[in-house]
């Protein structure tokens, strides 16, 4: 947001208050607060000054300090031995590089869009939670679920009060974050997750006051406006505490160390949850661990206490590296196997294969000669409900080219993902799905 | 582990287990002759690819097992998530860029040099638009720092849970930057207009999808921040923020914004998204630490480790890990190799860079019995390094960021380790 509109008075050679206003309607209409204000009118005094010459010495000098007085921490710093290094910094030149050029107002007002706590730089708009709960379906729920509750590992965003001091907290908006201007930036900018920067500020407000209402702290008819987002008071806005690690840990935890006799004995008191596989193509496995700290050696001064016999080796090792060199049995067969890694991208979203699920993008079986938008139970964007509505159906060269730019080919489709570039994964990856033809 | 090697590379040292094993038990005896010394070998005989075969050469295909790991259980999407660095494969200190860990909230874009802007705009004296060629013309400095995500070992609050320091450790890299101090830049934009520089911030936001945003005190800003274009001698990676991304040296990776396309200076810290909700620490009774920047002094042995067993048997042992601090140089480090009980001073490989990472060794003669291996980083303020112990105690399990406790390897009599918990 902007916090000093009011710095480009000098240069525009404009009465502050009139041009923080215009300023204001640029960046979105944005109400200037009382700080904003007051700044604005020191600058316009200093805009005076300016055209005025030497008319006010006295303020003159006063800003004359206050420019020193930065330049001074400014030296300060830069005389600090900042590290034990014997390089030299790089020389400064105090403002006189000339390098760059002055930022538009109207290039200002498109990427100075962040939000302060107190509701410092939020454009004019208003929502509900009504409005919000059919943006919030459409836009945000495939990952959110309907009520904010979350689909699989996406963020939860209702609930969880009173779980904080919990094992295992439930951080939600409502639970968790401490400024309701958080939640208006983050989605103004940043989401929907693949469209971001789409949202006006009016849908905005009403997806912000949705999840409000979906933590039951607003009703269904609470106007949330630019007005009153600022003052809202979030339920854990006490929750925080600066850093306090200086005092609450360095100090005990800077003592010379012990070196010997540290601790009598020592045991192993657990072992690793999840054995790690690391296969040639990428990516990892986790798997179990079944071993247990029975039959471990314990430890003292002297040593283990017993060094326990081997453990049987897993010898179908050697058979699964035989296994995984052989050549898949015809080409159709590499084809489909390129294919399964290829999915790898798509397998946060789809699944397929027996008992598939619809996730937070349709289950994939049986979609090569399937109509568009049919799965039941899967809330599809529009695009796809009207494709259903036309009959149209999934072959190979709809398949294709959806995958190479889904947005373009299914313009408002909620599928997140770029496409694929390479032919040969669109062509793999269709094998891979024309693999799966049961239910 | 058997499971953390490829199997091909399995295969090949069970198959040659039985050479190898009477070369361990006597390597000075005598026995038959070495056919790889005394036959004429294909590479000594045949030629070999020539100097127009690789314009940008990768690593050899038998290192084609070092590279990122992600697991996919962690993220919703691969899309925003994060994977991990290969810390137990590597030596020295410098991560290649190609292998170096990353975490993108919204992917890695791809942003051509000439579409690249830089706006300064807030209290300033004169807000300005920097192009890429414009940044180049400034002074630059050139200064290694390892870059570390807050998250890095935050699995193990719960206890052990991967089986491999790539996933216990593997949030962090180390590279050589060239860039410009931001205090140039802000210089250039002048800060007569911020006034009292004690109590400002900048606000610093990334250009692609998710702009990352975070904010810094201005001391921070006006100390060793850079807006860096090469890392390694080299351009940023895509995946680094290419073409231009801030570095913080020893502040947590997630205020290291990659495609910087926004500097604001501020009279208040914005408390974006990334700053209050995220990376930010719940304490055991609920509360949260905010502005917990600073990465505290850590280390970890990478090898052995559970991706490194030992394979040679008795006998010398290099012992090899890791040790930084977000508060300075690295000034000591101790390995324990029975659980805590008795620690040793380690080598540091060199003099330790500030907020740089340290390579450090232990050379020992290995009697094959089964050991606790722990390392116990100290920094230049005198801070050591904590145990699990020390730091539940202190926060409980619940603050997913900044674990730097010391970590156990359990290593057995085959010299195979895996990641544990002791008393």
């Amino acid at each position: 947001m902007s916090k000093s509109p009011n710095i480009l008075l000098p240069a525009l050679g404009v009465t502050g208050i009139v041009l923080g206003g215009a300023y204001g309607t640029m960046t979105r209409s944005y109400k200037a607060d009382e700080a904003d204000i007051a700044r604005a009118q020191a600058q316009a005094a200093e805009a005076r000054l300016v055209s005025q010459e030497e008319a006010n010495t006295d303020l003159k000098s006063q800003i004359a300090l206050v420019q020193d007085t930065a330049k001074a921490k400014i030296a300060e710093l830069e005389a600090r031995p900042a590290t034990v290094s014997l390089t030299a910094p790089a020389p400064m030149h105090d403002g006189a590089m000339g390098l760059g050029r002055e930022a538009l107002v109207e290039e200002i007002a498109a990427w100075d869009v962040d939000v302060l706590p107190d509701g410092r730089g939020l454009p004019a708009g208003t929502g509900n939670a009504f409005d919000g709960e059919e943006l919030f379906a459409d836009k945000c729920a495939a990952c959110h679920g309907d009520f904010a509750e979350g689909v699989d590992n996406w963020p939860v965003l209702a609930g969880g009060f009173d779980t904080l001091a919990d094992e295992d907290p439930v951080k939600t908006v409502g639970s968790y974050w401490p400024h309701l201007s958080t939640v208006y930036d983050y989605v103004y900018r940043s989401m929907p997750f693949g469209e971001a920067g789409t949202l006006t500020p009016d849908e905005t407000y009403a997806i912000v006051a949705y999840i409000l209402y979906s933590n039951d702290l607003i009703d269904d008819e609470f106007e949330l406006t630019h007005v009153n987002l600022g003052a809202f008071e979030m339920p854990n806005k006490n929750g925080f505490i600066i850093d306090d690690r200086p005092k609450a840990e360095y100090a005990a935890w800077s003592a010379e160390p012990c070196m010997s006799n540290c601790k009598d004995e020592v045991t192993v008191t657990m072992r690793s949850v999840f054995l790690v596989n690391t296969p040639e193509d990428g990516g990892s496995e986790s798997v179990m661990n079944n071993a247990t700290v029975e039959g471990l050696p314990s430890f003292t001064s002297a040593g283990a206490s017993f060094i326990p016999e081997a453990e049987a080796k897993v010898e179908e090792t050697v058979e699964v590296a035989a296994a995984a060199v052989e050549e898949p049995a015809d080409e159709g067969a590499a084809l489909i196997k390129a294919g399964e890694k290829v999915f790898k991208k798509c397998k946060a979203c789809h699944a397929v294969g027996d008992g598939a699920k619809n996730k937070s993008g349709p289950q994939l079986n049986a979609l090569l000669g399937r109509t568009m938008g049919s799965v039941d139970g899967f809330k599809y964007s529009n695009v796809f409900k009207a494709a259903y509505d036309e009959g149209r159906i999934w072959d190979e060269a709809s398949l294709t080219e959806f995958l190479a730019k889904p947005k373009s080919y299914m313009k408002g489709t909620k599928m997140s993902f770029s496409g694929l570039k390479k032919e040969g994964d669109q062509v793999a990856i269709i094998a891979y799905l024309n693999s799966f033809l049961g239910d | 582990m058997d499971e953390m090697h490829k199997p091909s590379r399995r295969a090949f040292l069970r198959g040659s287990a039985a050479a190898a094993a009477g070369s361990i038990a006597g390597a000075a005896s005598a026995q038959t002759a070495d056919p790889l010394i005394t036959d004429v070998q294909d590479w000594a005989s045949i030629t070999g690819v020539g100097v127009d075969e690789t314009p940008y050469g990768l690593p050899i295909e038998y290192e084609s097992h070092v590279v990122r790991r992600n697991v996919e259980w962690l993220t919703a999407s691969p899309i925003s998530s994060i994977n991990f660095t290969p810390i137990h494969a590597l030596e020295g200190t410098i991560t290649p860029q190609g292998c170096a860990f990353e975490r993108h909230h919204s992917g890695a874009i791809e942003m051509k040099k000439d579409d690249y802007r830089l706006m300064i705009n807030g209290l300033v004296d004169k807000p300005l638009v920097f192009t890429y060629a414009d940044l180049e013309r400034f002074p630059r400095e050139n200064h290694v720092y390892f870059c570390e995500c807050a998250a890095n070992t935050g699995m193990e609050w719960a206890g052990a849970q991967l089986n491999g320091v790539q996933f216990t450790h593997g949030m962090i890299h180390n590279m050589e930057y060239t860039g410009v101090p931001l205090r140039a830049l802000l210089n250039e934009a002048g800060l007569g207009a911020a006034g009292d520089l004690k109590d400002k911030w900048v606000y610093v936001e990334g250009a692609d999808a998710s702009s990352n945003g975070r904010s810094i005190p201005m001391e921070k800003a006006l100390d060793d921040v850079l807006v860096a274009f090469k890392a390694n001698g080299e351009a940023l990676r895509m995946e680094h923020g290419y073409p231009v991304r801030l570095v913080v040296p020893g502040w947590e990776g997630n205020m290291w914004v990659k495609w910087i396309r926004r500097i604001e200076v501020s009279d208040a810290a914005t408390e974006s998204r990334e700053e209050t909700s995220k990376y930010t620490d719940v304490m055991e009774d609920g509360t949260a630490r905010k502005w917990t920047w600073v990465m505290d002094a850590k280390s970890v042995i990478t090898s052995p480790s559970p991706q490194m067993p030992i394979e040679h048997g008795k006998g010398p042992l290099v012992i090899s890990g890791l040790a930084w601090s977000g508060h300075g140089q690295i000034t000591r480090v101790d390995v324990s190799r029975d659980g805590g009980i008795t620690w040793e001073p380690a080598r540091l490989g060199k003099q330790g860079d500030t907020k740089a990472l340290t390579r450090f060794y232990l050379d020992v003669d290995w009697d094959g019995a089964p050991m606790l291996l722990q390392a116990r980083a100290m920094d230049e303020t005198g801070y050591v390094q904590p145990t699990k112990e020390q730091l539940r105690d202190a926060r409980g399990e619940n603050s997913v960021y900044h674990n730097n406790c010391i970590q156990t390897w359990y290593v057995n009599a085959e010299g195979i380790a895996e990641n544990v918990e002791v008393s």
